[in-house]
Order: C-alpha cells, then sequence, then structure tokens
C-alpha cells in the first residue's frame, strides 16, 4: 500500500509532465482547476497517467469529484490495487 | 445436381486513386463565435486547436459539396464517370433522410446508374465506407468506388452551448477507390460500442424536435431544434486512448511500423486529442501529422479526406507514402487502415 507522501510524489510528477507544473506546487489543498490550471482534458490525461501508475480505476464520473489534489490521493489510496 | 452459379471475381488489391476536398467559401474566425457564446479566442484555441472554420451557405449544399470534391477525386484518378461501379456517401448531416443524397449525387457525377447510398458512421463514416468501397472492388462488384464524406454540421450546431458551438465545420472529401497490383489498403480495423451510445448524439429525434427548423441559426429557449451534443471528457478518453489501440491494431494487421510511415491522418476531432493520441501511440516524430482543424473545424465524415487532400497539396506527405488513418466518433463507432497515399 503506498503512502500518502508516495502518492502525492507520484501524482506531482504526473501534473508536472502533462500541464507543466512545478511538482512542488502540487499540494493536498491545492484545486486542479483553480490553483494548478489544470483544465478538462488535462485532467483526463492526469487519470489515465494516474490509473496506470497507482494500478488503480478512476471511473469518469468519480473524476467531477477530484476538485482537490487531496481528493485525488485519498482516492487512489482508498481504491488501489496494490 | 443444382445448378451452380458462376464465381464472381474481383480485383486482388485495391488502393486510393485520387483524393479532392470542397471547403465552403465562409470563414467563421474565433472571433465570430464569440458572439453567440461567453468564452475567448485563447480558450477555444487552447481547448481545440481551432483558430476558424467553414460554414456551408444556402447554395453548399450536402450535394453540391460532395459532387465538387468527388468531381476532383475523380479527375486525379484519371477515370471516367461512367467506370464507377458504386458511390458511397457518409454522412450524419444530410437533412432529408429519403432518398439517399448518393443517387443525386451519383446522377450529378455522370456516373449514370451506378449504385449509390449513404450510410451513417458519424466520424468513423469515411472508414467504414472506405472498408466497404475495399470489399466491392475485390469482390468483383464495383471497378472503381467513390467514397464520400459530407457534413453540414453548422445545421446541427447549437451556437449558445459552448462546448460544443466552436468545433464544428462543414464540408466534404472523396476518394475512388480501385483496383491495385499490390495492396493499397490494410485491414480495416473496425468497431463500435453502442453501450456509449449517448455520449455523442443528436439532442433529440425528428419526431420529438419536430416544429421550429427556422431555429438553426438562433436557438430560443423553445426551440427543439435538434443539434450534436457530446460529453467532452469521457469522448476524450475514449477517443485517446482507446483509439490509439485501434490505431496499432491496424499497423500490425498492416505489417506496418510507425516509423514506416508518410503520415498520420486521424479524424480532425480536436488538436488536444490528436497531440495525446501521438503521445498514447508514441509516434515517431519524424512522421508528419494531419492538422487540418485548426481551419477547418471538425468536419466528422469529411475531415479525413480533407485532411489527406491538403497534406498532398502542401507537400507534407507525397502520393505512394502510407498513411495511417483513423476515424472515431458518435455511435461510438470507429474505423481505422493503413492505406497508400494516391
Amino acid at each position: 500500500m503506498a503512502t500518502q507522501d508516495e502518492v502525492l510524489s507520484g501524482l506531482a510528477e504526473i501534473v508536472n509532465e502533462i500541464a507543466g507544473i512545478p511538482a512542488e506546487d502540487v499540494q493536498l489543498d491545492k484545486s486542479f482547476t483553480d490553483d494548478l490550471d489544470v483544465d478538462s482534458l488535462s485532467m483526463v490525461e492526469v487519470v489515465v497517467a494516474a490509473e496506470e501508475r497507482f494500478d488503480v480505476k478512476i471511473p469518469d464520473d468519480e473524476v467531477k469529484n477530484l476538485k482537490t489534489v487531496g481528493d485525488a490521493v485519498n482516492y487512489i489510496i482508498a481504491n488501489a490495487n496494490s | 445436381m443444382t445448378a451452380q452459379i458462376k464465381p464472381v471475381t474481383g480485383a486482388q488489391y485495391s488502393r486510393i486513386h485520387g483524393v479532392g476536398g470542397y471547403r465552403p467559401t465562409r470563414v467563421i474566425p474565433n472571433s465570430e463565435v464569440l458572439n453567440w457564446i461567453e468564452s475567448s479566442d485563447e480558450w477555444i484555441r487552447t481547448r481545440s486547436g481551432i483558430t476558424e472554420r467553414r460554414w456551408a451557405g444556402p447554395e453548399e449544399s450536402v450535394a453540391e459539396m460532395s459532387v465538387q470534391a468527388a468531381s476532383k477525386a475523380i479527375a486525379m484518378a484519371g477515370i471516367s464517370p461512367d467506370q464507377v461501379g458504386s458511390v458511397i456517401v457518409a454522412t450524419v448531416s444530410h437533412l432529408k433522410q429519403t432518398p439517399a443524397i448518393a443517387t443525386e449525387i451519383a446522377d450529378r457525377l455522370g456516373c449514370g446508374t451506378t449504385p449509390a447510398f449513404d450510410i451513417s458512421a458519424a466520424c468513423a463514416g469515411f472508414g467504414y465506407g472506405l472498408s466497404l468501397a475495399d470489399g466491392l472492388v475485390r469482390g468483383g462488384n464495383a471497378e472503381y468506388v467513390v467514397v464520400i464524406g459530407v457534413e453540414r454540421l453548422s445545421d446541427l450546431t447549437d451556437i449558445h452551448d459552448r462546448s460544443t458551438a466552436f468545433i464544428f465545420g462543414d464540408g466534404a472529401g472523396a476518394v475512388v477507390v480501385g483496383p491495385s497490383d499490390i495492396p493499397g489498403i490494410g485491414k480495416v480495423v473496425w468497431g463500435s460500442d453502442g453501450s456509449q451510445a449517448d455520449v455523442i448524439s443528436q439532442t433529440a429525434a425528428w419526431d420529438t424536435a419536430f416544429g421550429k427548423p427556422d431555429a438553426v441559426n438562433g436557438a430560443g429557449e423553445e426551440t427543439k431544434w435538434p443539434a450534436l451534443r457530446m460529453e467532452g471528457q469521457t469522448v476524450f478518453r475514449w477517443a485517446v486512448w482507446d483509439m490509439a489501440k485501434a490505431a496499432q491494431q491496424a499497423l500490425d494487421a498492416a505489417g506496418i511500423t510507425a516509423d514506416q510511415l508518410g503520415a498520420f491522418i486521424p479524424h480532425q476531432a480536436n488538436m488536444r486529442i490528436i497531440d495525446a493520441m501521438i503521445k498514447a501511440l508514441k509516434l515517431p516524430e519524424s512522421v508528419p501529422v494531419a492538422r487540418d482543424i485548426a481551419e477547418t473545424g471538425n468536419t466528422s465524415a469529411a475531415s479525413i479526406p480533407l485532411a489527406m487532400e491538403r497534406m498532398l497539396q502542401s507537400g507534407e506527405a507525397k502520393s505512394g507514402d502510407l498513411a495511417l488513418i483513423i476515424g472515431f466518433g458518435a455511435g461510438l463507432v470507429y474505423a481505422a487502415a493503413v492505406v497508400t497515399l494516391p
């Protein structure tokens, strides 16, 4: 089971690669759209990359609930298969 | 003994002999779209890669645009219209269902009494038509087949829907498929997923919507004139990752590797889909990619032949090059193949 720090740093790398946001800006309380400027299509790219990296399924219906980085980290920890 | 039916034999292989396109004269820049939706030029460009699109005028009917595009394809193929053994028209925006618009187009092209019919496979319509044409030529039921992708999506656009108003365009693209000494059309990898039928669809069926045809270009709140709508994020995910797999299957089925391609011509749905698909497909940077959407918008069934014509005209791709094409859209439906460019 991955720790919160591990998931956060992995997610930060993904957001950095896809949206060009500095990894250190990706913090639990940050909103993807409002703070990090990750638009809806980039969010899908982030989700697909996270699914692959953390062996987790994140359905489309769930994506809209992932407003902050913390939401995504918690969802991944709760639903990851490994 | 039961009499035996005489066997039918066709060409051993088929290929595309000619391509032609028609782009409507009226250019709609993003600035004009901003009259209808609250958005910005920058937002539209970053979300879609579209800077302008073409919308057809009253004279630029589905039939007229098709005849213009197909005439160019027939001329490039170097055949006469009476050699055309079938005319297939892929469209979802010909608003008169009966008769099929293909018969009028075939007649106006001078193809005589050749078989002519419409198919409905949205943005995969061109690939579906190509698959049928390949089968007709190799099966011996036609020597040459004209495949046309044509749309007037402006007729089905809700100009006040800020998620779709900027996307769609009008136009026609056509190819002539005929016999070949070497394989010129690889196995078409195609399919459908009806479980996602509502992801991209017309807002209402004609029977429930009938009533306000004048509302096409300025929908009031009470109007029920149908328009196309889509769930952007769901479509994006499917179009990029599922379609990258289909594109790879088409390459594998053709026995071609990505570095052997002279062009990648995906359906021009959205520049973001194209960019993400290139990444998912790990397409080498050396392969030129069709980006006709910037000035044409999403023309559904017409987008691949239009983009093919542009790449050949601009010199980005050459006759004889191998191109990977993939169409995907409402249905959901998709079709991918490796073809030799005419």
